[in-house]
């Protein structure tokens, strides 16, 4: 196999490209890939201060990589969500990430700061561990784009990522969350912009390239995601991309240049209609109580999870995998 | 060789020489969501895989 581009011995296949490529030519293709998307979304100003959301993962590692190295000025978040060793050594990876390149990195934890944990919070209110995650962390990507002035919250969610979501909001038709399914969300109503740079990356790219450029990250599946849909749509959507390579592509991108203009309409609530937390003043489309308050849901959440003694990660792990085996059994 | 796979972390050895594609089926591992990694370097598609490597077969699917 040799390079498309300078016909070199090649160190990866890409079908959807129908090409091969050496380690040079990735990162350029890599690079490119996200150039365009912030260039057709309109992601970025030069001038911005990006708050890159990071997880000791592939995807955000890559993405602060490429943003720092396309020249952007950029702080991490890391947020320590208190699912046990994986998060110990998730922790660890993004620590190194930002030492090594000697880039700041703020780190909140759920535990200390909040009085709760991911696993605590799951069984405090009865959610999905990645549900009551995903609500804490948005929380508090906000918060601290909004406290620290940053000009946009960055996260690392890739094709397969936005396919996968997609495909499970196409199964439900749930309208409002397509209409909100964008590579660049604006700023709102005290919501900070938020942008996901990588949309026009296959997480194999992003893997690639977190190799090629030697950056260590977490392997390791998060514990608590097993047997979750998400994976199922991805394992889904790889099948089809298999025997049709680019449908990934096709499908999500396809979505942005066709299907959403048609539904810009039907987003979320409108700025005017957002009312601020009396809690933690963070603004909320919570409905407002009788008393003509309103508790936003990372709040609901976390009082219910401050009052839970904690609640061992291992207790939901095994939780989530007798529910992984009843799903096989089922077929 | 020697392969180590992830998620559960695990080791395992195949006899004699394959190209990775091939290794993949046989293994029953989607190529959208691996790569194969020797000596810290990615190997492509219908890169030879020699009976005494050491490789590493890279899960690149995360579910958050």
């Amino acid at each position: 196999m040799k390079c498309r581009t300078c016909r070199n011995p090649a160190i990866i296949d890409l079908p959807r490209h129908n090409a091969n490529f050496c380690a040079e030519h990735l990162l350029q293709l890599c690079r490119r890939q996200v150039e365009k998307a912030i260039h057709d979304h309109q992601m970025f100003e030069p001038t911005d201060h990006l708050l890159v959301a990071v997880s000791g993962g592939k995807d955000s590692l890559a993405v602060w990589d490429i943003l720092r190295e396309l020249g952007y000025r950029t702080t991490g978040l890391y947020i320590a969500l208190g699912i046990g060793e994986y998060s110990h050594e998730s922790q660890t990876f993004a620590e190194d990430f930002a030492a090594r390149r000697g880039l700041p990195l703020v780190i909140e934890s759920l535990r200390d700061d909040h009085g709760f944990d991911v696993p605590t919070a799951a069984r405090a209110t009865g959610r999905v561990p990645c549900s009551a995650c995903g609500m804490s962390k948005r929380h508090i990507f906000d918060r601290v784009a909004r406290d620290g002035g940053y000009d946009a919250v960055v996260t690392g969610h890739n094709l397969d990522d936005e396919a996968a979501v997609l495909f499970g909001n196409a199964l439900r038709w749930d309208v409002e969350y397509l209409a909100r399914q964008l590579p660049l969300l604006p700023a709102r109503g005290g919501f900070p912009r938020k942008a996901k740079p990588l949309v026009r990356l296959t997480e194999r790219e992003t893997a690639a390239w977190c190799i090629v450029r030697g950056i260590d990250y977490i392997v390791d599946e998060c514990p608590m995601a097993a047997g979750n849909k998400h994976l199922a749509y991805k394992q889904a959507l790889n099948l089809i991309e298999e025997e049709s390579p680019g449908a990934k592509a096709t499908y999500y991108l396809g979505f942005l240049e066709r299907m959403a203009p048609l539904l810009s309409g039907s987003s979320a609530q409108r700025a005017d209609e957002l009312a601020s937390c009396v809690r933690c003043g963070s603004p909320t489309g919570a409905e407002v109580a009788t008393d003509g308050s309103t508790v936003c849901a990372f709040c609901r959440l976390s009082e219910k999870a401050r009052g839970h003694e904690p609640v061992p990660v291992e207790m939901l792990m095994s939780k989530s995998a007798r529910r992984a085996a009843a799903k096989e059994a089922r077929g | 060789m020697r392969v180590l796979l992830r998620n559960p972390r695990r080791e395992i050895t195949i006899d004699g020489r394959r190209r990775v594609h091939a290794l993949l089926n046989e293994l029953g591992l989607s190529r959208e969501a691996h790569l194969v990694i020797r000596n810290g370097e990615l190997v492509p598609g219908d890169g030879e895989l020699n009976a005494d490597d050491e490789i590493e077969i890279r899960p690149v699917i995360s579910g958050g």
